[in-house]
């Protein structure tokens, strides 16, 4: 008997600490705040089971624990010898095959619905990269609107150096942005390696294939900004590749879509302008950050053997072509994206500059926007 | 008895080496079915012409939107379709094309990967020429307009009004991948 | 019921070392049963452990969101180690040890089938071991692709990779050889008069966990090979690029990977079924549907395998057939657990050691069926697959399942082993701590996958660190438990009160007439089964 008296000793000791701890912070238990209707069915769906999978669970056990307490040795009970009865065997086998049947029929008509990607007013591509999301707005308004959304926590927060925000890991510097109450249609592909689109509060998860496009759905019933994260391994900083869809009213999406397209025409024709070596450099510095920094890192030392150094490297020092070929082409079988659809001609410039000029490599070159675009040629 | 025992043991471990070497087989035996499979069911049919429709009757009362999408898988090319999306009726003729250049000084040759969304449409999306049925090699700088033909099959189920058609364009190098010539079938 | 007359037991004794090598040499050219069986269990502990130490470090790192301790590429490298350590390191050989050490003396065998072939396939296990292990000291380290393996993520990896693949197929091969060898011995070597339908269940769940080993290991070996050739001989078997599809491999590896979770769960179910009756000191009940209910399992397990791929995009159909077949596995699954109750009801109970851990496995091995059944809703699925609801579903079912139920055996059996009883103040203490640590490592974890945190990441955002530090708190709790563990067995080999023959007052079988602990050589003779009726 020690031992149990010990043992509830333990647990009350248990439960206090883990109560207090519960009065301080929010336990987050459950689903996310539902944004679409689909999430609101998954979350009814998972409260039915629930209740049907307690009462079984309640029924089955208190038979055992009843058992567990009046039939014991220590009682004095003697043991009954039966060990067949065909009729209750039957019944344990049908009745809980009709309750699965039952069950089964709600799920299947979420979904049938869930599945149906018909009738949709704007289809966007999501494209897994490692380890970012980039974003086509294919059809519907906005159409042609395209960008990279990168991860924006920055790596003091993740070592431990400074204080967390409170969208840690959670925040991009693009949005997608889509419009209230429309619905969306959501294609998935993937260039390296499988990635899963994925946003909990619209219910939607659907694996990033490369080489080949995977569709789903969502219809937003409330403004509002969501956030979620890949959900398939997909190498080191798989954590890192978090996912926010900003929904707007039908006039602010308008709004921002007028804005996006400013911005593709200005940086379509940046061929033309030459810009000074600080401005290049500081405008280098914050695209190495957001590209580069994963694998070569922010000294330039990279990861050896698989992200080479930067600094010192021959790359760097050597020829301006080669080192722009290869940000925009990417090396083949490497880690080493090709850049040249991803950024425009200007920030390849700035960050090619930098690179060439950060650390210890001051090659003191300058490479501008038209350089770049003579070698897109 | 001993003996015979032994040559009952035996019996068994032949037969069961025979299963686990069968079973090995068998991993082997999923990749062409599910080929096939993929095939039949019209999810993956990737590189060969479909079979025209016999007695093609358009259905006007229908229309389909058909989008284009394109994707490059680490080659220094652009590749855009030449149109964003088409309205078609299932059972016409339909001619699109795709643009693509090459910006590399050398030639560079890519196979394309066709891709459904959603895909239970691609059973009924018939592919008669396609620049995806054989690589595509480009000379340095060269650009090039790529037909796709197609029909729709007016089988499609009621409820699809919208499908995607999306390449993949691969770099075809030495080790990346195999004559694609011929029908898929890896590692035969 | 009893053997009448048993051969062969006590006289063996005395040539039983004289013509064996000593030392080492002893255990590296040994073809007894025992003595395999002994060390397919040792070192199932020493892996048990390894993987648990990776564990411990991936709790820690998350311990509190941001980097601590470890690099997301050393992050990535533990939880496939761990998954593929405690699979195929940890469990299975755990259960392949039983059975070599307790099916010959429960069908009245003298030994195993192939008694070389016997050693051979353990002495395959422990380069295995080494090699996936040995793979995080290589340049680039292991592989962290997680235990699925998948491609195209795994064909990036290095070398580390390449180990892994080695050691799946040598481990393959060494559960191919296990299992045959388990297959031929209980359908040949059972004592006259043991029908198969008079076996005792452990003999039964092992036969047809050997028939599922046997069809499913080959296919993960050729799955693996698929991706060592991808990766170094040119074939794109899962690249786009020459034609292939990544989603493939996931096919072939869950073809394998459904039926991999029975074949640890059936010999599970088996020593459950043993230690039930024993100390409720009444048969089993449903024997015969049992059996079917085991079958059953088994055979639907080959056709479920996509539930663990439903957002990959498969047709709405392929989801829908797949979740109806895996809603049918618990039809089966919910039959044995009434048996047990049953066979509980109107019994004459005690709870010494192995009944409590087999009365855990029972409490939390149906609260990981339970959330399986959540899991096959598809619908349900979309938002809970590739989160840490699943990490607790299958912690439920791996450890409160399968290791619970190895815990209950060890302790059922370990009188027959050494010749000693146990501590049994230890051994309770051992079950108390470690069914609670285990509970509050893991029951958070559901909470953390329905609010929505994925799995296999090394840091998460701050809405998680609340049930991850429990966590975190709860797993430490169990891992120092096992230590527990290891002490109350070290002390019961070294000395202890004398066990006596049948230690167990209901237990029941063969293996209960021979003497404690149990002669190097047993039933050289085959015993005679009484004519009465029942199972042995």
């Amino acid at each position: 008997m020690g031992i149990n008296k010990k043992t509830q000793s333990c647990l009350a000791g248990i439960a206090l600490m883990v109560w207090s701890r519960m009065a301080l912070a929010a336990w987050e238990f459950n689903f996310q705040s539902p944004a679409t209707k689909a999430a609101q069915t998954v979350i009814d769906l998972h409260n039915l089971m629930m209740i049907i999978i307690v009462v079984i669970f309640i029924g089955v056990f208190a038979v055992m624990f009843y058992s567990v307490f009046k039939h014991r040795k220590s009682r004095g009970h003697q043991a009954a010898q039966f060990h067949d009865n065909t009729m209750v065997e039957i019944a344990w086998t049908v009745v809980p095959l009709l309750i699965l049947v039952a069950m089964a029929w709600p799920a299947t008509k979420a979904l049938l619905n869930m599945r149906d990607t018909s009738q949709a007013d704007i289809t966007i591509k999501a494209t897994g990269y490692q380890w970012k999301w980039g974003y086509d707005y294919l059809k519907g308004e906005g159409e042609g609107i395209k960008f990279m959304s990168l991860t924006t926590t920055p790596a003091d927060q993740i070592r431990g150096t400074a204080a967390k925000g409170g969208n840690y890991l959670l925040e991009v510097d693009r949005h997608v942005v889509v419009p209230v109450g429309k619905k969306i249609r959501m294609l998935t592909t993937a260039t390296d390696v499988i990635h899963s689109w994925w946003v909990p509060a619209l219910a939607v998860k659907q694996d990033a294939i490369p080489g080949y496009v995977r569709d789903t759905w969502f219809k937003a019933e409330k403004e509002g900004i969501f956030r979620g994260q890949c959900a398939e391994l997909c190498g080191k900083d798989h954590a890192f590749m978090p996912i926010v869809v900003e929904v707007v009213s039908a006039e602010k999406y308008s709004q921002w879509v007028g804005e996006q397209k400013k911005q593709m025409a200005a940086a379509a024709d940046e061929g033309g302008k030459t810009y000074s070596l600080n401005e290049l450099m500081s405008r280098g510095e914050k695209v190495y950050a957001a590209n580069c920094v994963a694998c070569h890192q922010a000294n330039g030392k990279g990861l050896p053997p698989a992200f080479p150094a930067l600094d010192g490297s021959k790359l760097a020092k050597g020829p301006k072509k080669d080192h722009i070929a290869i940000v925009l082409n990417g090396k083949p079988n490497t880690a080493m994206a090709a850049y040249g659809g991803q950024l425009g001609d200007g920030d390849i410039a700035a960050v090619v500059t930098y690179e060439r000029n950060a650390w210890g490599n001051k090659t003191g070159d300058m490479v501008q926007p038209a350089d770049i675009q003579a070698a897109r040629k | 008895m001993n003996k015979q025992r032994n040559a009952d043991n035996r019996r068994v471990l032949v037969r069961m080496l025979v299963v686990a070497v069968l079973m090995f087989g068998f991993g082997y035996a999923m990749v062409p079915m599910y080929q096939k499979f993929c095939e039949v069911t019209g999810i993956n049919n990737l590189l060969n012409a479909d079979d025209p429709l016999r007695n093609t009757q358009v259905d006007t009362s229908r229309t389909v939107t058909v989008e284009f999408d394109a994707n490059l898988h680490g080659l220094p090319w652009s590749f855009k379709p030449g149109q964003s999306s088409v309205e078609v009726h299932p059972g016409e003729l339909v001619h699109v094309v795709y643009r693509v250049s090459n910006t590399r000084d050398h030639a560079v040759t890519g196979q394309a990967i066709p891709s459904y969304g959603p895909q239970l449409a691609a059973a009924h999306f018939r592919k008669l020429e396609c620049f995806c049925f054989t690589r595509q090699t480009l000379g340095p700088g060269e650009s090039r307009e790529m037909p796709v033909v197609f029909v729709i099959d007016p089988a499609l189920p009621e409820d699809v009004n919208t499908i995607t058609l999306s390449y993949t364009f691969f770099e075809v190098a030495g080790t990346l991948a195999e004559p694609a010539s011929k029908p898929a079938r890896p590692g035969a | 019921m009893e053997a009448t007359h048993v051969h062969g037991a006590g006289h063996a004794h005395g040539d039983d070392h004289s013509h064996h090598p000593k030392g080492i040499m002893r255990w590296i050219t040994t073809t007894n049963h025992k003595d395999i069986g002994t060390m397919y269990l040792w070192f199932s502990f020493a892996m048990f452990m390894v993987g648990g130490a990776m564990a411990l470090i991936i709790r820690a790192e998350l311990f509190q969101p941001g980097l601590q301790y470890v690099e997301p590429e050393f992050f990535n490298q533990m939880i496939t180690l761990h998954g593929l350590i405690m699979v195929f390191g940890a469990i299975m050989p755990a259960f392949v040890g039983f059975a070599n050490w307790m099916i010959p003396m429960m069908i009245g065998a003298p030994d195993m089938a192939f008694a070389r072939m016997n050693n051979w396939s353990f002495w395959l296990l422990p380069p295995a071991g080494i090699l996936l292990t040995a793979s995080m000291f290589v340049p680039g380290g292991a592989a962290g692709t997680g235990w699925t393996l998948y491609p195209p993520l795994s064909i990036q990896m290095g070398i580390g990779m390449d180990m892994a693949i080695f050691a799946v197929h040598i481990l393959g091969m060494s559960s191919i050889m296990g299992s045959i060898n388990i297959v031929t011995t209980i359908l040949n070597l059972r004592a006259p008069g043991m029908t198969l339908m008079r076996m005792p269940m452990f003999c039964w769940t092992w036969l047809i966990t050997g028939y599922l080993l046997i069809a499913v290991m080959p296919v993960l070996a050729g799955a693996v090979t698929m991706i060592l050739t991808d990766r170094h001989f040119g074939t794109s078997f899962f690249s786009a690029a020459g034609g292939g599809d990544p989603v493939l491999f996931q096919h072939i590896f869950w073809f394998f990977g459904h039926p991999e979770v029975y074949i640890i769960a059936l010999p599970a179910f088996g020593v459950v079924s043993h230690v039930i009756p024993a100390f409720a000191r009444k048969p089993l009940f449903g024997y015969t549907s049992m059996v079917y209910a085991i079958a059953s399992i088994a055979l639907i397990s080959f056709i479920v395998w996509a539930h663990h791929m439903y957002v990959v995009g498969m047709p709405v159909a392929g989801q829908l057939y797949f979740m109806y077949a895996t809603i049918l596995i618990a039809v089966p699954t919910g039959v044995k657990v009434f048996n047990w109750v049953a066979t509980m009801w109107r019994g004459s109970m005690t709870f010494e050691t192995p009944m409590l851990f087999a009365l855990g496995f029972l409490f939390l091995f149906t609260i990981g069926g339970f959330t399986g059944l959540v899991l096959s809703n598809t619908a349900v699925d979309v938002q809970l697959q590739d989160t840490y609801y699943v990490v607790a579903h299958f912690h439920y079912v791996m450890v409160a399942g399968a290791l619970f139920s190895a815990f209950a055996a060890v302790y059922y059996w370990l009188p027959k082993w050494t010749g000693h009883m146990y501590d049994e103040t230890l051994g309770k203490w051992h079950f108390w701590l470690s069914l609670i640590s285990f509970n509050i490592a893991f029951f958070p974890q559901h909470f953390l996958g329905l609010a929505g945190m994925p799995r296999r990441i090394p840091d998460y955002a701050l809405q998680f660190t609340d049930f991850n530090q429990v966590s975190t708190f709860g797993a430490f709790g169990f891992g120092l438990s096992q230590l527990l563990f290891l002490y109350v067995v070290l002390k019961t080999i070294r000395g202890g009160e004398k066990a006596a023959a049948k230690p167990w007052e209901g237990a029941t079988g063969l293996e209960w007439t021979l003497p404690s602990p149990a002669p190097y050589h047993t039933f050289e003779e085959p015993p005679v089964l009484s004519e009465a009726k029942g199972h042995a």
